[in-house]
């Protein structure tokens, strides 16, 4: 069967074959109920321990930080929501360009009387200190800056505005979704916990794990309410039988993503390199392309090009990219992201993300930018006919 | 061949049935898509399978597919269900109905709810483990808005006459949640005809993977939820968060299996624990918790007295089974599900809970029946108190010294 090259790796990523390996036993034999006080439970239960080590070590926090869920968005609400339930309706600060699973529960904190700051950032989507320094000054009192951004792959200096919101801010409890992030660049919570980060949101599927696990790294000075209660597990932060499979997969997956991250990190920076090159030829603007980014992520447009046909045109050449629309409804609506970073409506129509992976090579850029060439060249003289 | 620990635990989790793991595996593989990428093959492909297996859950329980929710878990459809419809209906009441023997996500959801001010009655069960229908009624008040009732009971497997109670809840305009982790696959119904506004279920307890569940959230008449888990908008803004399509894909092909198989795997499993239950009920002083008709072929819940739930747990080393304490923390706490059936703290304590499954075999329940009763009898022969009992002396008589 014909596979289209995978860019979409910010999406989702291809499982690695080892952590299959390693998650195959718990859908078979091992199958027992981690809180069994049997055999089949015990083997379970030192699994999820031996996973909770794994990721803390990627993460650089204690194995006793790592609260597991079944992925980002859960983790991101738990963070948002469970703290906010222990706190006097204040001040929520998010930033402009956060994924929905941060701006809709700190929306949905509104209507409990809080108040909503979201920080502006930039042209190049980074964060406007201005405006964040009127966030603190509020002052804010529950805080959640994303590290890298799923669609621009633009960084924020956590630690600087984590720093910042603990020497000038009101007491906040400042968080990070670091789901972007992992074993794409080097995390370590120790270090950010020093400056002021009390909690990160890290996902499995996003570092070639299996998709249902993913966890939230938390300061145990952090008070806050479970989403899902009944059972205790996880400290009590999130009862229910523990996806034990997801998790020794995840776990395997983070151990993986340290050991690969020096080499992969560059080679999949000068693949963007190559591919942001080819596309800067054909008159395409690269959105973030000043700020700081994440080494394999490409979001760009192509003027008076529609993005939604332009990812069809490219899905049929073999290439699976992703659109910078928000197509979760029937109208496609311009990427949030882009419009905070004040892009110009018809130009962010056009978005289209790449983002590379472990599979790629220079051959799939090359052959990516041959198809990409020809695509833009149909499309401009299709538009050329119908004007 | 005897797999040593036998596993007669089958309520706790049950294994992935090779079918379901073979199936899940691809989308663990090649078809590994974000079932939310709306640009690609890779996504679509996901999105068919998400829907394929939404369409199987909805078969074995007779609803429409778009009622289908997923979840993590049935403790997140739990949670979802009940602080979701309360939190949605709060303006008409403040009270929920729910019975002491339900599951920990039920009571500790309701427990959450109290802190913020809605009030909960929880209902003791008849003796057999039964709801009171009586009671249940009496409980009834003009600002009830919850009702929520467990189908079969995880520790005693005892089936509640859930039409009945919806019946009444339908009536008075109640909006019913039902706890199905432990019915499905084991007890057939039709939510067609059941007046079930919401039902959890879980994969795991039926041969699927762990990690995932679904809502069965009622169309009509419509009922509405406040989501727990908000962001990209996902199952219908419900609940948000990408889907694990290889999970999603387990659950669609375990509760396949279960619609096709359910009636002759029943049939043989009963056979099995009524193999068990005679081999057990010759020994001496034996209890059986929960009523024995309204219950699911797979359980049996037994109290031996003047044996120590804990040394018989130890002493049986080679049958995976689950004891009436809950031993979550240093001390142990007798089940509260026995609690409530009336159960004295020692009865309770020396409980075991069998339960059986798809890959029981009669060899399985013949050893664990032989092993019980040669554990009880030494058991029994270092207890004093049993010596006692042997001589005739009513322990309930005794003057305890105290020291």
């Amino acid at each position: 069967m014909f596979a289209p090259t995978y860019f979409d790796h910010n999406a989702t990523t291809p499982l690695d074959a080892r952590v299959l390996d390693a998650m195959l036993p718990y859908l078979q034999t091992r199958y027992g109920n981690a809180s069994s006080r049997h055999e089949y439970g015990r083997t379970a239960r030192s699994a999820i321990d031996t996973a909770r080590q794994q990721v803390a070590a990627a993460v650089g926090a204690h194995p006793t930080e790592i609260i597991f869920t079944s992925g980002g968005s859960e983790a991101n609400n738990l963070f948002i929501r469970g703290t906010a339930a222990t706190l006097r309706p204040a001040c929520v600060a998010v930033s402009a360009i956060e994924h929905p699973c941060v701006r809709e529960p700190a929306k949905e904190l509104v209507r409990q009387g809080w108040r909503l700051h979201e920080i502006a950032v930039d042209a190049n989507g980074v964060i406007n200190t201005d405006d964040y320094a009127l966030a603190l000054a509020e002052p804010a009192r529950l805080i959640s800056i994303m590290l890298a951004n799923n669609e621009t792959g633009v960084l924020q200096d956590i630690p600087a505005l984590a720093a910042q919101a603990r020497e000038y801010g009101g007491g906040a409890w400042f968080h990070s979704d670091a789901v972007q992030a992992l074993g794409k660049l080097p995390l370590d919570f120790r270090a950010l916990n020093a400056s002021g980060v009390h909690a990160l949101t890290v996902s499995s599927h996003k570092i070639y794990g299996p998709q249902g696990a993913a966890a939230l790294v938390l300061d145990k000075r952090l008070d806050l309410r479970p989403l899902i209660s009944g059972g205790g597990q996880e400290r009590n932060l999130r009862s229910g039988t523990e996806n034990v499979a997801a998790i020794v997969g995840f776990g395997v997956a983070c151990e993986l993503a340290t050991q690969q991250l020096r080499d992969e990190a560059p080679r999949q920076m000068r693949l963007r390199e190559k591919l942001e090159s080819g596309l800067a030829a054909t008159g395409a603007t690269i959105f973030g392309r000043a700020a700081t980014r994440l080494p394999n992520t490409t979001f760009f447009a192509v003027a008076d090009i529609d993005g939604e046909t332009l990812v069809a045109q490219l899905d049929r050449a073999g290439f699976a990219v992703a659109s910078g629309s928000a197509c979760s409804s029937v109208s496609p609506a311009p990427s949030r992201t882009l419009m905070a970073m004040g892009v110009e409506m018809n130009v962010a129509r056009g978005a289209v993300r790449i983002s590379v992976g472990r599979g790629n090579s220079e051959e799939d850029v090359e052959r990516f930018l041959q198809a990409f060439g020809e695509t833009i060249v149909k499309l401009k003289s299709m538009a050329a006919l119908a004007a | 061949m005897i797999k040593f620990p036998i596993y007669l635990d089958y309520s706790a989790t049950t294994p992935v049935d090779p079918r379901v793991a073979a199936k899940m595996i691809p989308y663990l593989t090649e078809k590994f898509g974000n079932p939310a990428s709306r640009s690609h093959s890779y996504g679509w492909e996901a999105e068919k399978a998400v829907e394929d297996a939404r369409e199987e859950v909805a078969q074995l329980v007779n609803a429409d597919s778009k009622e289908i929710i997923w979840t993590s878990g049935a403790t997140e459809s739990n949670n979802l269900a009940i602080k979701g419809a309360a939190n949605f209906y709060q303006g008409k009441g403040k009270h929920l109905i729910t019975m002491k023997t339900e599951h920990k996500a039920v009571l500790d959801t309701m427990r959450e709810l109290e802190r913020v001010g809605f009030e909960v009655t929880y209902l003791d069960p008849l003796e057999n483990g039964l709801i009171d229908l009586a009671k249940f009624k009496a409980a009834l008040r003009a600002d009830t808005i919850v009702v929520s009732i467990m189908y079969v009971n995880n520790e005693i497997g005892v089936i509640q006459p859930i039409e009945e109670i919806g019946e009444i809840c339908r009536d008075k305009g109640i909006i019913f949640h039902v706890d199905a982790a432990q019915a499905t696959g084991k007890v057939a119904f039709d939510l067609n005809k059941l007046k079930v506004d919401l039902m959890s279920f879980s994969a795991h307890k039926t041969y699927g993977p762990k990690g995932i569940g679904a809502l069965y959230v009622r169309r009509k008449p419509r009922v509405r939820l406040e989501a727990q888990m908000h962001g990209g908008g996902h199952e219908r803004g419900l609940r948000s968060g990408t889907l694990a399509t290889h999970q999603i894909v387990g659950m669609g092909e375990a509760f396949r299996i279960a619609r096709t198989e359910m009636a002759t795997e029943n049939e043989r499993i009963r056979m099995l624990r009524d193999r068990l239950w005679n081999g057990l009920s010759g020994i001496e002083e034996v209890v059986l918790n929960g009523d024995m008709e309204q219950r699911v072929a797979h359980n049996l819940n037994v109290s031996f007295a003047f044996v120590e739930g804990e040394s018989l747990i130890m002493a049986i080393k080679d049958v995976a089974v689950s004891s009436g304490s809950a031993c979550t923390s240093a001390s142990l706490e007798p089940s509260y599900v026995l609690r409530a059936l009336g159960r004295p703290d020692e009865l309770a304590h020396s409980s075991i809970r069998f339960t059986i499954g798809r890959f029981t075999t009669e060899e399985e329940i013949d050893y664990t029946i032989d092993l019980l009763r040669n554990k009880i009898g030494k058991l029994r022969e270092l207890s004093p108190l049993w010596e006692m009992h042997q001589e005739g002396i009513d322990l309930n008589t005794v003057q305890w010294a105290a020291h």
